[in-house]
């Protein structure tokens, strides 16, 4: 069956008069959904702020324990990502149904890629007792007054962001999985486009974190 | 069409599929309302039974029924599940979902399966608060202020992550909500002709989608507090235990405006049909809820006048606050000015919005003496901060929910309730709350603080008046609520249009078909033309 045959399948749900008008509905929707989004995220940025206000020296001490190189590798594997998932958006609105399998392919790689450095530098912290607040027992750093603060804002803050990368992954693969069933077409790929936005938004909180936990400095 | 078939084989929303299963896994906007509907009466009973337990607790000084401790969880469910299990969800996720596509002329929400995800999430969030009352029930208060949430031994961690989940469900209601507004509205349905219920649940999805995901990283870092010890709160760490209550206040704050907003909402829709005049002031209304949402967002911290905030925040919040009753004072002028030389028609659901004019006015008034900077710190955590917020928050948000629950009830159950025991009903729960609540006033502004479960003798009588209006209150609640179930099940059937309203609920059966109208509705003028006591436009 080919691609534009394919496309007269799609029903718009019956509440909707046409199925552009459906299409429009759930592009305000994902919009309103990042919105939420970035007011959660804001607040953990809310409290970045605050605590460096107070302690600057204690950050400026604390980021030089962080490996800037592996956060470097990791803003640019997800800038890559982002890249290779708008080009699997864009094959999908094309119909070129086996190149946007690849780049979402590839998007999910780096993703894998993305969540490997970070397994690194957790563990490295965590053998180096670099914890969050009570869990703190480095001994280089404990005469640094109040230097647990700066690791648990650091935790908190890369994993909610980690927990977003992951749950972008299984939503990049249930879409792979969709393409691969050929569901999408020209006429019909809302989902690959409402996964790309949250795809975006989750690198583009990482390029927030990544100098304001690594570059402090 | 087929709906015009079902409409002549007398099909409607309730009956067009059987069995349980049809209603656990519908996807329709007005089955999902009633789903949350009875939920939320169900948490507003459990919450009412606490706050009967609070009130007879103080009947008298020192123990009465039961020790300190009990009395500190006690009113910690109460305030927990008021807030968040019933004020929260009751007009927008009940009422508002059943209303809203149908007030728009849509079919249904924008996101029919999100709608019933965002039930299922707030069922969840419930399961989770209300396990914790059988493990180790929480004594913090439902604020959970730092540093003795931390510290407690109680099962914090459960009730916070019941919130955080409600907080979800109570996100995709608004987001859905929002896009509904926009995008599906009826032919001819321009803003300027949107009904005002809706305006009102359009500011309050907006105060939902922006405050509630702040509540959400609050009460995640809470939880980690208490997981990973993360410190952020814990001034024994080097954190902030006011840095909570800014966060908290952030969004609990505009959350008494997203309890507060839907029941304006509700009044102004009453009030026109009940005084047979067009409402006055529409888009003064309708603006006016984005005025109250904005404002909402600056105003958290007048919570925190004695929390040590500098004294210049203090002087702004406390400023910035009382420019909130600019807009609400707009609406209550609006409303009277409505009813003025109208053809009032005290029915049910009049009595309630004319009930709900003079408690939230009474609330209102006594929220800008609270904004007075040299009158909180005599005033703060003291009974009369108590009676203030319950006389908006029962006064109005209740209110407003028994007015529309009493002017949508033909709609939703197609029976009518007893008019004369309604009116019965509404005399006890005023009566009853002002017993309550305006004792309180008196005994804050003598000094009487909240949170404790003992008292000083002189305070006595005023309390046992309190608790005797808690029980006048209950019996009027208790009462509607037999009238109204009696209503439903074996009332006289409602006709289409039963209080001659011309908004297009009311231009489809009682209770509506399966697809809200036979034929999408054109509108062609506005809705509140109501002239010369009769309307201009018959259904």
């Amino acid at each position: 069956m080919s691609e534009a045959e394919l496309a007269h399948e799609h029903h718009h749900a019956h509440h909707f008069a046409s199925a552009n008008d459906e299409f429009e509905a759930c592009k305000q929707g994902m919009w309103v959904f990042l919105v939420t989004e970035v007011l959660m995220i804001g607040g953990l940025f809310v409290a970045y702020g605050i605590f460096r206000g107070l302690y600057p020296e204690m950050f400026h001490e604390a980021h030089k324990m962080l490996n800037w190189k592996m956060g470097a590798t990791n803003t640019v594997v997800l800038i890559l990502s982002s890249l290779t998932m708008v080009l699997g958006v864009t094959a999908t609105q094309r119909g070129r149904r086996t190149q946007a399998m690849g780049y979402l392919l590839v998007t999910l790689l780096l993703a894998s890629c993305f969540l490997v450095v970070k397994y690194f530098e957790y563990t490295h912290k965590i053998h180096d007792g670099l914890l969050p607040g009570g869990f703190f027992t480095n001994a280089e750093l404990k005469e640094v007054p109040k230097v647990s603060l700066f690791f648990s804002l650091y935790f908190v803050m890369t994993g909610i962001h980690g927990l977003h990368v992951i749950i972008g992954m299984g939503l990049i693969a249930w879409i792979l999985k969709r393409t691969a069933n050929r569901e999408f077409s020209p006429h019909y790929y809302t989902p690959v486009e409402m996964v790309g936005f949250y795809w975006h938004f989750v690198d583009l909180v990482w390029i927030y974190l990544f100098p304001l936990l690594y570059l402090v400095g | 069409m087929a709906t015009h078939a079902e409409a002549h084989a007398g099909l409607n929303y309730l009956n067009h599929t059987r069995g349980l299963k049809s209603w656990l896994t519908t996807l329709d906007h007005k089955r999902i309302g009633l789903m949350y509907l009875y939920s939320v009466l169900v948490f507003f009973l459990l919450g009412g039974i606490f706050a009967l337990l609070i009130r007879l607790e103080l009947f008298s000084p020192g123990q009465t029924i039961m020790s300190a401790t009990t009395y500190n969880k006690v009113f910690t469910y109460h305030g927990a599940i008021m807030v968040f299990m019933v004020i929260i969800p009751a007009i927008p996720a009940a009422l508002g979902n059943f209303l809203l596509p149908i007030l728009v002329g849509a079919k249904d929400v924008a996101f029919p399966r999100l709608n019933l995800a965002s039930y299922y999430v707030f069922m969840a969030g419930a399961l989770f608060a209300a396990t914790s009352l059988f493990v180790n029930q929480v004594d913090t208060g439902w604020t959970f202020y730092t540093p003795y949430s931390i510290r407690t031994s109680t099962s914090v961690i459960l009730v916070l992550t019941g919130a955080f989940i409600m907080g979800f469900s109570s996100i995709l209601t608004g987001l859905n909500f929002i896009v509904t507004i926009h995008k599906l509205r009826a032919p001819g349905l321009s803003w300027s002709r949107l009904p005002l219920f809706c305006w009102a649940l359009y500011a309050t999805s907006i105060i939902q989608v922006l405050a509630t995901p702040v509540l959400a990283i609050t009460l995640l870092l809470l939880i980690a507090e208490r997981v990973l010890k993360i410190g952020i709160f814990d001034p024994a760490i080097g954190g902030d235990p006011i840095l909570f209550q800014h966060f908290f206040w952030f969004y609990s704050h505009p959350a008494v405006y997203i309890m507060i907003l839907p029941a304006m909402g509700v009044i102004s829709e009453v009030i026109p049909v009940f005084s047979r005049k067009p409402i006055f002031g529409y888009k003064a209304i309708a603006y006016s809820s984005f005025g109250i949402a904005l404002i909402a967002f600056i105003v958290w911290g007048h919570h925190m006048f004695v929390s040590g905030q500098s004294e210049l925040a203090n002087f702004v919040f406390s400023l910035l606050t009382m420019f909130v009753a600019v807009p609400t004072g707009i609406k209550v002028f609006s409303w009277v000015g409505t009813m003025y030389r109208g053809k009032l028609r005290f029915q049910a659901p009049m009595l309630y919005a004319m009930g709900f004019l003079e408690l939230f006015t009474v609330g209102g008034l006594t929220g800008v003496f609270l904004a007075t900077l040299s009158v909180n710190v005599h005033l703060t955590d003291t009974y009369f901060v108590i009676a203030h917020f319950h006389y908006t928050m029962v006064g109005g948000a209740i209110m407003g929910f028994m007015a529309g629950l009493h002017y949508w009830f033909p709609k939703i159950f197609g029976r009518m309730y007893s008019e004369k025991a309604a009116k019965w009903g509404f005399g006890l729960v005023i009566t009853g709350f002002n017993v309550t609540f305006f004792p309180q006033f008196i005994l804050g502004s003598q000094g009487m603080p909240r949170r404790y479960w003992d008292y000083l003798p002189e305070f006595t009588w005023l309390n046992r008046l309190s608790t005797f209006g808690s029980w006048i209150l209950a019996t009027g609640l208790f009462f509607s609520a037999y009238y109204l179930i009696k209503g439903a099940i074996s009332g006289k059937e409602a006709s289409a249009n039963p209080w001659e309203a011309l908004t297009l609920e009311w231009q489809t059966p009682s209770p509506p078909p399966h697809d809200n109208f036979a034929e999408t509705p054109v509108v062609t003028t506005w809705l509140y033309e109501y002239r010369d006591q009769e309307p201009v436009v018959s259904a």
